[in-house]
């Protein structure tokens, strides 16, 4: 298995480290004497370990991602979901993709969207108000309605930009915290990404394990966009779906799904 | 068609829509003498202009039995309304006013602007025009589309859904089949 080819790789390189660590011991014993090279061979052995221990995890991540549960019963625990809505015609695309969803099985639902889109959350509003109205008397979980703040507005100059970055991934990363979502439902544009690294590396840490599904453009035909393409090559991205067959050719993890508009 | 009851020609709308871009180079384009014979060669009687966010601001005119009669605004709640009412639509290459356009059944002109840095729009519309759901043009090409189109030959673009894509989702978690 290629997790275990990882590993073995892995261990012959610590054990090297450790052979030129032993060399270095002879050196600090002669100028610091015994006591300060043994704590230097203890600190760097659990720096070697540490790293080695983070990098096995990032790759079982990985490699874990993509791959499906086993068979539910019907009755089972719905999950909760986290919809980012991308503004215009992504948040209608995404609205399309929530009205055939089973509601039961994806709840409490968690929505967000930048905060200079006034229009997607009040879309997102008005669709579950209707389906509270065709529950009727079933208790409906409260949905959340967030707002995010972008970290790079169209024409925003890159000076301001680092800042406006980096206090858009803090605030990303206080909403992860709060929410921890076990699913992720994306469809561009740059919105999604800290929210979906957040996810990932939520998972390297054990802090929550989520399952991220992206849904590409329709107005994508050739080429995949940015963000799309980002969740695609990390394999962040659980399940891909692209609405051309071009694109399928061309990304061959992902679902071709046929036109959502 | 027949004749409105006051004897005139009937009302025949070309709504040009820019949605919430700035998409000068299409509003001027229309606003061409060219263009507007053309239309107006073509039966259509009144101009509509959304201009959204641009600074070019056409010519208004009140039209008559030589020209067509031409009107702009900036936005509007009810673009539906507008969309719904003509007869022809010429749009920038947004997915939203696409395939709202092309869901009402309304033949569409879709023009991309070669100003846009990344310029993915255009894959669309020359993908659909590919498949016959509408024209595909440039904003110094409109006049030629208009005088070439053939309306009948158009196919009708039936909406898609987004079923399959639920239906992955739900077999990826474990849930069972409906």
């Amino acid at each position: 298995m290629q997790l275990n080819k990882v590993s073995e790789e892995i261990i012959h390189f610590i054990l090297l480290r450790i052979q030129f660590q032993s060399l270095g011991v002879f050196f600090f014993q002669s100028r610091f004497g015994f006591d300060r090279a043994m704590a230097f061979i203890v600190a760097m052995g659990i720096i070697i370990v540490g790293i080695a221990a983070i990098f096995i995890r990032v790759v079982y991540v990985v490699h874990r991602t993509g791959k499906p549960l086993k068979p539910r019963g019907k009755a089972s625990r719905p999950f909760s979901t986290l919809i980012v809505l991308g503004s215009g015609g992504h948040t209608a695309e995404m609205l399309n993709v929530l009205q055939v969803l089973q509601k039961d099985r994806f709840s409490p639902r968690v929505y967000i969207a930048a905060a200079t889109d006034n229009m997607s959350l009040q879309k997102a509003r008005l669709l579950e108000s209707s389906l509270a109205k065709e529950a009727g008397e079933k208790v409906v979980k409260a949905s959340q309605f967030l707002q995010i703040y972008r970290s790079r507005e169209v024409g925003q100059s890159y000076l301001t930009s680092v800042w406006t970055t980096l206090v858009a991934i803090a605030h990303a990363l206080w909403i992860m915290i709060r929410i921890r979502p076990e699913v992720i439902l994306c469809n561009g544009p740059g919105t999604c990404i800290p929210l979906c690294i957040i996810a990932f590396l939520f998972k390297v840490v054990g802090i929550r394990w989520s399952f991220v599904f992206y849904v590409e453009s329709i107005a994508r035909v050739q080429r995949l966009s940015l963000s799309g393409f980002i969740l695609y090559k990390l394999h962040i991205a659980d399940q891909f779906f692209v609405q051309w067959p071009q694109l399928q050719r061309k990304y061959p993890r992902a679902h071709y799904v046929g036109c959502l508009m | 068609m027949a004749d409105t009851e006051d004897g005139s020609k009937p009302k025949k709308i070309v709504f040009v829509t820019v949605g919430t871009t700035c998409f000068d180079a299409l509003v001027r384009a229309v606003d061409t003498q060219a263009v507007k014979e053309e239309l107006f060669r073509r039966g259509y009687t009144h101009l509509l202009i959304q201009m959204g966010r641009g600074s070019y601001v056409p010519w208004k005119s009140g039209g008559g039995d030589e020209s067509i009669a031409v009107d702009h605004f900036t936005f509007s709640s009810s673009i539906a309304d507008h969309l719904r009412s003509a007869s022809l639509v010429i749009s920038h290459a947004g997915s939203g006013s696409i395939f709202e356009t092309l869901r009402l059944g309304k033949p569409l002109i879709v023009v991309v602007n070669e100003d846009l840095m990344d310029n993915h729009q255009s894959e669309l519309a020359e993908e659909l025009a590919e498949r016959k759901h509408l024209y595909c043009a440039r904003p110094q090409t409109i006049d030629q589309t208009i005088a070439n189109m053939n309306l009948e030959s158009l196919i009708p673009y039936t909406a898609g859904d987004a079923t399959p894509v639920a239906k992955i989702i739900n077999r990826f978690l474990g849930f069972p089949d409906d």
